[in-house]
């Protein structure tokens, strides 16, 4: 569009129709892919599956959060009632009326914070008050903008209440609500909240009402949630908690403080004068640990989702979690970006959904699609293992493959159903184990079981040795709740599990009754077996202490000792029959996300380390062999600013332009020419290079100019050329 | 002793009215209706009330203005958050509030010229008094505020008077560039005896003014070396009260059995002192927990909870920030080289360093320091991946580290660690770090 005008000026062209259509999300998922409608169809098995997760977290969420939020509401219920009674009493006529405050303990990560907000923000304004303003510190770093935000908050708030008064209030809106450089004061709040009340005592009797109208309190409290109270600037916290205190006789007002470090946080930005008006309550919520281990427990240790991630791939998230940030919200992100990527990278991943669908799929497979069946590694290996008759079959017919995958997807399933239970029940019994060996949370054994034979490993080898020496009310106590753990959703191979545990709890206590004759008879040999023991030479002594070692080894053990080893036997085979790695599994690629440095990168991106690649390595992202440089050399022919660089790093904290500029010469005239020649007078073109590599440093952050010395520059990076 | 209120143009009976409200305070509310004159003398253009928290500045003057019926106005300055809205709620209370029509940000002469209009056609027949609650905020507000007000008189030529209320006294006011002088007059604390005899004023309806008085006597034995407001003392008194006459209600006691009832409300009142006059419990706790008696399961405070649970890192960061912050940064080589050789730490130290560093509190390291000392603190290799960088600005915004200085926070940004030692050795535990073994202070 071009315009004809002389003068400068502004034009506003309006765009004439959307022709640019925009992409969605599905035609980026597709785009490029040999098979679109492959991709399609995996597409929205993504999107289906991410939707199944997301709900599971949000009831998760849902029930986490509820006893706190419900211990709040009954403080803010509680406080809505001691307004109510004020006006009555000699002891209220006395008191200080103080502004209720919830304080309201929730760990460290602030980002994680505002789902447990929105969902109190909703609880209150469906069950107590319609007004509910929440702040973030961000937007209120003065007075009047905290003012104007919980001003526009609550009195908006106000007109949601009865929409079907909306046409008288339209009009009681426009001219109350706080207009653009309006001043706001809590003086006009509480002339519209009587109003509201006034309004809504005349109205009530004899007019029909919404029933979420009548469901609140005859004066509503108008509650302020400060989201991160740490990051607000104590002053105006101060001015409006003082403000708040004197209409605190006309506006139920109720403050939620959404804190991330400590309670004594409030004395630290309120001195006594301020923290006296207020009548602090605490709340503290769940541990995020506690929080990350349900949403593992959900989401992850379960059979109900098709789509599952390796050891390795866990491994990053929760290391991710714990070493990093603490935040539940970002740990699904991170399954949630495995799972995208899965389904994107994974042409097969077409089966990664319920058992029924999967093997219909396979049915329809095409003759690529078994090709690519059969490239996969675990199935290479199920083949090589099979007969040679058996292997021929497979390689020359695509029925048949069909046929074997899909016996293999069964089997799968049900390996998923068998191992989460059987998982859950070593963790019951080796949890309890001191030290524990196999890990205090479920998630350290899922990863062990994950990644090798679990029970090849030490830590297996001392937790089930620690097993053989459990008391008998412990092992019965844990063999029991093993048995409620595997009771829901039982397969045919759990149900006989669950018969033989249940066999042998009853034969542990059937042991009670005999239990007193063992204990007399152990006392005997014991007596006897001190007897032997004789002043002799050391070596003798050894001798002897080892055969007695040796003897009671030997010797009958006691009823339960036997049951015992017995029970031990059996959970280890169970263990070895259900815990197998989901790497033996053929086809286990099919559900297993496993590319860890992917989700590495993407979650935890090292932006320092790629600049510094891309500075001392230009060949690695120029793709360029002519760049590729042996040792600490630096190549002619590279981009002037990596050149700057690696001569930069042999320089100290400050750096002589000068010397940096003859170093730069004597690179670039390196070979060929006569570095003589140039000696007289400077080369204009590579001083202007020179000149703008070193701003593009300096742009990158890698030095900065320094008032110590005129000519020279201050790295502000430490370390030398060994990077 | 009390002087008593006399001024021509009031009558003997409203006078004695307003005597009867402020208690203790005859002397000041004499004082003040001296300086008002007759309702339609002009009296002194601006008079400055001083005295602390709670000493009946507001009350006295709120009461004489209303119970005379003088035309005022009291205006809270700490919520005028801009000066326009100290102009409307001053303009439309003494006049017609529909006539006030203000520009967006008005100034000074703004609200000068405006009174003056409204002046001109709804004239004073008495004294006008504007109060101004909080004064102290006019400072930080426009230069011209706290002068303009204080001759306003002169400015609007109308019969008004400012009064500023205020807990700092006049020096602290004072603008350099000078300006009128206002009358002071300062509300001095309340005895001890004036306090009783105020707080035995709201005896309770069920019970005889003397055991009032005498609970108030125990009260303020307990609360006078800590607190004089009497707003504090009130709310205090009003919640201990059911306490003190639980052994009357239970009949274990007569109203003359004072010793027995000194003795039962006695450490209650003490605790008290400890938990709800600090706010480390609120006063519906207290209040649970004085009607449960008995069992002895005490109520954790607010400062209880100072644990922090922090991420890996974010752990090592912090304890990384203290080491820097209390540290001398030339012991660093010491600490945290291998073979650094001796360094005795009398010779090796200027003289300012041999000070404790905990007495001084810490001191500013650029972000370079920081991450050294955090990569050798820290017993794995760390990628200095974006996560490591945004949780030094959330350990920030979590206030356990403060950025200083506001130049230069792009290229070399400089922290200081504000967590106190204790925190910071708990923190260290559950790392499995010796972080004394690390602290110059303590070698």
């Amino acid at each position: 569009m071009a315009t004809s005008s002389v003068s400068k000026g502004c034009f506003v062209f309006k765009p004439t129709s959307k022709k640019r259509k925009t992409l969605s999300a599905e035609d980026y998922f597709t785009d490029g892919s040999e098979n679109p409608e492959n991709s399609r169809l995996r597409f929205q098995l993504f999107q289906s599956q991410w939707q199944d997760m997301k709900e599971e977290v949000q009831m998760v969420h849902d029930d986490l959060n509820k006893k706190i939020l419900d211990s709040l509401l009954e403080f803010i219920g509680k406080s809505v009632a001691s307004f109510q009674s004020r006006a009555v009493g000699w002891e209220s006529r006395m008191r200080a009326s103080e502004i209720p405050t919830a304080a309201l303990v929730l760990g460290v990560n602030v980002p994680d914070h505002d789902v447990t907000f929105q969902s109190l923000s909703d609880l209150l304004r469906e069950s107590v008050s319609p007004f509910v303003a929440s702040v973030q510190a961000k937007e209120c770093g003065a007075l009047q903008h905290l003012m104007k935000k919980v001003m526009q908050q609550l009195m908006g708030g106000g007109v949601a209440l009865d929409e079907d008064d909306a046409e008288e209030q339209s009009g009681y809106q426009i001219s109350d609500l706080p207009r653009k450089g309006f001043n706001c004061s809590l003086g006009i709040l509480c002339d519209w909240y009587q109003n509201l009340n006034k309004k809504s005592c005349i109205k009530s009797p004899g007019k029909k009402r919404s029933s979420s109208g009548s469901d609140f309190p005859k004066k509503p409290p108008l509650v302020v949630i400060f989201k991160d109270l740490e990051a607000f600037c104590p002053q105006v916290l101060q001015d409006f908690i003082v403000i708040c205190s004197q209409y605190i006789q006309q506006l139920p007002l109720v403050f939620v403080f959404g804190i991330a470090t400590s309670p004594s946080t409030i004395q630290r930005m309120l001195p006594h004068s301020v923290s006296s008006l207020l009548c602090i309550e605490l709340f503290q919520s769940l541990s995020c640990t506690q929080h990350l281990a349900t949403v593992i427990d959900k989401l992850v240790l379960t059979s109900k989702f098709p789509f599952k991630i390796s050891g390795k791939v866990l491994k990053v998230l929760v290391g991710i979690f714990l070493y990093h940030d603490f935040s539940v919200c970002n740990f699904i992100r991170g399954l949630q970006l495995a799972l995208f990527e899965h389904f994107f990278g994974q042409p097969l991943s077409v089966l990664c959904c319920e058992e029924e669908e999967a093997l219909a799929q396979v049915r329809q497979f095409s003759h690529e699609d078994v090709e690519k069946i059969l490239q996969l590694p675990s199935i290479m290996r199920y083949v090589e293992k099979q007969e040679p008759q058996e292997q021929v079959k497979l390689l020359t017919s695509d029925d048949h493959v069909k046929v074997v995958t899909q016996n293999l997807l069964k089997d799968l399933c049900s390996y998923h159903r068998n191992f989460y239970p059987i998982l859950r029940c070593l963790h019951l019994l080796t949890s309890s184990l001191p030290k524990f060996p196999l890990g205090k949370q479920i998630r350290e054994l899922h990863v062990l079981c994950l990644e090798n034979n679990v029970w090849e490993s030490e830590e297996y080898e001392s937790a089930m040795q620690l097993l053989r020496m459990l008391a008998k009310d412990e092992l019965v106590a844990a063999l029991q709740k093993c048995v409620e753990v595997l009771q829901p959703g039982m397969t045919k191979k759990l149900k006989e599990v669950v018969h033989q545990l249940k066999d042998i709890i009853a034969k542990l206590k059937m042991l009670d009754q005999l239990s007193d004759e063992t204990i007399s008879c152990e006392g005997e040999q014991e007596s006897s077996s001190g007897k032997s023991l004789q002043k002799t030479d050391l070596f003798h002594l050894q001798k002897t202490l080892m055969e007695m070692r040796e003897t009671r080894r030997n010797k009958a053990k006691t009823p339960y000792e036997v049951l015992r080893n017995h029970t031990v036997d059996y959970l280890d085979s169970l263990v070895k029959m259900h815990l197998l790695p989901p790497e033996s599994q053929p086809l286990y690629e099919v559900f297993y996300y496993s590319s860890s440095a992917t989700v590495r990168r993407h979650l935890n991106a090292t932006p320092r380390t790629s600049i510094q690649t891309a500075l001392s390595h230009p060949h690695y992202y120029l793709q360029s062999e002519a760049l590729k440089s042996e040792g600490g050399t630096i190549s002619k022919a590279a981009p002037d600013i990596c050149i700057i660089y690696k001569l930069h790093l042999e320089c100290g904290r400050l750096i002589n332009l000068y010397d940096w500029l003859q170093a730069y010469f004597t690179v670039t005239a390196a070979d060929g020419q006569d570095p003589d020649s140039a000696e007289g007078h400077v080369d204009e073109m590579k001083h202007a290079r020179f000149i703008r590599a070193v701003s593009e440093l300096e742009f990158l952050g890698f030095i900065k100019s320094t008032k110590q010395k005129t000519d020279h520059v201050a790295r502000l990076t430490w370390g030398g050329c060994q990077t | 002793m009390p002087a008593e209120l006399r001024q021509q143009g009031y009558s003997e009976a409203q006078l004695r009215l307003v005597s009867e409200k402020v208690p203790c305070r005859e002397a000041q509310a004499a004082a003040l209706l001296a300086l008002f004159g007759e309702p339609d003398h002009y009296s002194f253009p601006s008079i400055f009330i001083y005295g602390h928290r709670a000493m009946g500045k507001s009350h006295v003057t709120l009461t004489l203005l209303r119970e005379l019926q003088m035309p005022h106005v009291v205006v809270s300055c700490v919520e005028c958050v801009s000066p326009g809205l100290l102009f409307e709620q001053v303009l439309g209370s003494l006049f017609d509030s529909s006539a006030v029509t203000l520009s967006r940000s008005p100034s000074l002469s703004d609200f000068v010229r405006l009174y003056r209009q409204l002046c001109a056609e709804d004239s004073a027949k008495h004294t006008r008094y504007i109060v101004l609650d909080r004064a102290e905020v006019l400072r930080d507000m426009s230069a011209n505020l706290l002068p303009g007000f204080l001759r306003l008189q002169e400015l609007v030529e109308d019969n008004v008077t400012v009064i500023l209320l205020s807990e700092i006294v006049w020096d602290k006011f004072r603008p350099s560039t000078g300006c009128f002088e206002p009358l002071q007059l300062h509300f001095p604390d309340y005895s001890k005896a004036e306090l009783q005899q105020i707080l035995a004023q709201d005896s309770h309806p069920s019970y005889s003014a003397e055991l009032y008085t005498f609970y108030i006597n125990i009260l303020l034995g307990v609360f006078y070396s800590v607190c004089k407001d009497l707003r504090e003392l009130r709310h205090l008194a009003a919640l201990n009260f059911p306490k003190f006459c639980e052994p009357l209600e239970k009949g274990e006691a007569e109203e003359s059995d004072t010793h027995k009832l000194w003795r039962n409300i006695e450490p209650h009142l003490k605790k008290a002192m400890q938990t709800v006059y600090l706010r480390e419990v609120s006063s519906f706790q207290w209040e649970e927990q004085l009607k449960q008696d008995g069992e002895t399961q005490s109520l954790r405070g607010l400062s209880a909870y100072a644990h922090v649970e922090l991420p890996y890192y974010s752990k090592f960061l912090l304890i990384a920030a203290y080491l820097a912050s209390y540290n001398p940064a030339r012991t660093d080589r010491r600490f945290f080289v291998k073979h650094h050789g001796k360094i005795r730490k009398t010779t090796f130290l200027k003289k300012h360093e041999k000070t404790s560093n905990h007495l001084l509190g810490p001191k500013p390291f650029p972000l370079d320091r920081l991450l050294a000392i955090f990569y050798s603190v820290v017993d794995s290799r760390v990628a200095p991946t974006a996560s490591i960088f945004s949780q030094i600005s959330s350990l920030v915004t979590l206030q356990l580290l403060t950025q200083v200085g506001h130049d230069d926070q792009l290229d070399n940004p400089k922290y200081k660690c504000t967590v106190s030692l204790d925190f910071i050795r708990a923190i260290a535990r559950t790392v499995g770090f010796d972080i004394l073994r690390y602290l110059y202070d303590f070698l």
